[in-house]
């Protein structure tokens, strides 16, 4: 049996709202094992972005246990949950979040700047992640001068270029037309088998959903649904 | 590594940073040139009041206050021995004071007379111009004398004084020479003659009031009735005006860095709200609260690095220029009675106020760069990620 890279036991997350409290997930319990790609489905407003906040230790939960390999988020200082980030997780975002001033090349060096690697093997890394989302001619490129889709292959390659654990990709294709949707989940389909890297979306694109080999439905704050799926690879 | 990320966020904002750096620049330079204007005015100052007034020190008879006028015609005594020595060697100048009246064109005015020796090379006083001129006694005045008697080289008008006996006499004068001088203290309310005259219309042969010694004079044995009085001393007063005025600069100095520090602000509380979903993605990439604090107040000290050098590009120059060719004075600052402060004045800059100079900016760029940015310790990544700063 595979070892679970996160397990999410009775867990609930609440917000303070006016004088009482919004309770966003609640009875959560989830394991996600090593190379799945998975995705948290769900309409807006259903707790996608706020489970995937918890296990990126951007957020601790309210209640229950939350562990990402092996340790517990709750526990996490400043400190140690910046190192989890750091060394063991990738973050894709639906607005890209690349750092503007930055080349293409600096934004993917980036996390490898953090994880103070030599130079000459971050430049090798940094061209292998570059070569992997097809935007090597792109180096010297500041966001502003790329395309939607572009940009999203950027921030997949700084995502990737560390070799994560666990990439963690929130609506990863709500800002890109179809055939930029289609070509970076190609992509990350193709990392994923490729690197045995755990993929977790949260999306509600049925474009995402056709690649998912596992599909895991939230509704108002609930697992509703967790299920098996095929992928269109 | 911080560091690295800081340069490339400052030279990635582009036309924002080289307007911070160049008013930081104008800030270092502006205070380097007027520190350097100060300065070098104290030396100015100290310089001439050294040549015209006080030598290497001065040797004083008991009694005498420079300061209060009815000391002038009772304080004087014959020179000690050691400093008639030191006067025939043209080591010292010996000096009588008296109080005297003139009457430049039927007007009546107080004046302090001095009588030098006419030999003397101690001082810069023209004592040469002391010559003997048809019987009336020869007479120097500063400018600004006479200006304020009304008087030309060359005329001459009546001049009365107390002898040592208490009895006034009078005599006409003519003025030998009008002397070029920045210190107020031989030139204001003063008329100098030849020590030889003096002492004869006061009847008081081979005595002095004082005498001023050659610089770098050792301080000589002298009898009780005298007192040594040494050049620290004798700037006392001086260096404690020119305190006064250090005040001013350092409101300007203060204002300057005000305005610059405004901007440095201004940039970081901007840089605060405009990057906030930059700050959570550098937080889920894996910075520290504290990494993204050095970070941010590092990029605003790093305005005040690189002003260093444009300010070493274009300052330079400028101030080298003032430390070598200075400033020339217009000549109404003569009229201000100022010691130093006349002709070209020399800046005058130490490394000590360069480097004095850059640690006060950087320090307080340091502090405002950084009392923006603790925000960022109470900023929640979730927050920061939507575009949100809690």
């Amino acid at each position: 049996m595979k070892q679970a890279l996160i397990e999410i036991r009775d867990m609930v997350k609440r917000y303070p709202m006016g004088t009482g409290e919004f309770t966003a997930l609640e009875d959560i319990n989830l394991d996600l094992c090593k190379g799945e790609f998975a995705g948290l489905v769900g309409p807006s407003g259903s707790g996608k972005t706020t489970l995937l906040n918890i296990i990126g230790s951007l957020d601790v939960q309210s209640e229950g246990e939350v562990n990402v390999l092996g340790r517990a988020i709750r526990e996490l200082d400043g400190k140690g949950s910046a190192r989890l980030r750091s060394h063991h997780i990738g973050f894709i975002f639906q607005t890209y979040n690349l750092l503007p001033v930055y080349s293409v090349y600096e934004n993917v060096e980036f996390p490898l700047l953090l994880l103070e690697i030599e130079s000459a093997k971050r430049h090798r890394m940094v061209m292998d992640a570059l070569e992997w989302v097809d935007l090597t001619d792109k180096l010297k490129s500041r966001p502003a001068q790329l395309s939607g889709g572009q940009c999203q292959r950027v921030a997949i390659a700084r995502a990737m270029v560390k070799k994560p654990d666990l990439v963690l990709a929130d609506e990863p294709t709500a800002n890109l037309d179809a055939e930029n949707s289609h070509h970076i989940l190609r992509t990350m389909d193709q990392l994923n088998r490729e690197l045995s890297t755990t993929f977790l979306f949260s999306t509600h694109d049925q474009k995402v959903i056709q690649y998912l080999r596992r599909k895991i439905t939230l509704f108002d704050g609930k697992v509703a649904r967790d299920e098996q799926m095929n992928g269109v690879a | 590594m911080i560091t690295k990320l800081a340069f490339r966020n400052i030279r990635g904002a582009g036309l924002r940073t080289w307007i911070n750096v160049f008013i930081l620049s104008i800030v270092y330079v502006t205070i380097i040139w007027f520190e350097g204007l100060y300065c070098g005015w104290v030396n100015q100052a100290e310089n001439d009041m050294i040549d015209w007034e006080i030598g290497g020190g001065q040797v004083v008879v008991a009694g005498y206050d420079r300061f209060d006028p009815f000391s002038w015609d009772d304080a004087h005594a014959p020179l000690p021995a050691s400093v008639e020595q030191l006067r025939v060697d043209g080591q010292a100048a010996a000096i009588l004071v008296s109080s005297g009246v003139v009457y430049p064109q039927g007007r009546r005015q107080s004046v302090l007379l001095k009588g030098i020796d006419t030999r003397q090379r101690v001082l810069a006083i023209p004592t040469d111009s002391m010559a003997v001129t048809d019987g009336k006694v020869p007479i120097v005045l500063g400018q600004r004398m006479a200006h304020s008697l009304d008087v030309q080289q060359g005329d001459s008008f009546t001049m009365k004084w107390r002898t040592a006996g208490g009895a006034f006499d009078a005599g006409d004068v003519t003025v030998a020479c009008i002397m070029r001088t920045t210190v107020p203290a031989v030139d204001t309310g003063q008329i100098w003659l030849s020590l030889e005259d003096l002492q004869r219309m006061k009847e008081l042969p081979g005595e002095a009031t004082y005498a001023v010694l050659a610089i770098k004079s050792e301080e000589p044995t002298t009898p009780d009735n005298w007192r040594w009085e040494d050049t620290d001393f004798l700037l006392s007063n001086l260096r404690a005006i020119m305190k006064s005025e250090a005040a001013g600069e350092y409101i300007i100095f203060a204002m300057l860095l005000f305005m610059a520090m405004i901007a440095i602000f201004d940039t970081q509380v901007l840089s605060l709200f405009h990057r906030r979903r930059e700050m959570g993605t550098l937080l889920a990439l894996g910075l520290t609260r504290r990494q993204l604090i050095r970070l941010f107040t590092l990029e605003g000290v790093l305005h005040a690095v690189l002003a260093i050098v444009m300010a070493a590009a274009w300052g330079t120059p400028l101030l080298w220029y003032f430390g070598t060719e200075g400033w020339k004075l217009p000549e109404f600052y003569d009229e201000y009675g100022m010691a130093g402060m006349s002709g070209t004045l020399i800046f005058d800059y130490s490394v000590g106020l360069v480097v004095r100079t850059i640690i006060l900016v950087v320090f307080i760029t340091t502090v405002v760069s950084w009392w923006p940015t603790r925000r960022i310790a109470r900023l929640k990544p979730t927050d920061a990620l939507r575009g949100k700063l809690s």
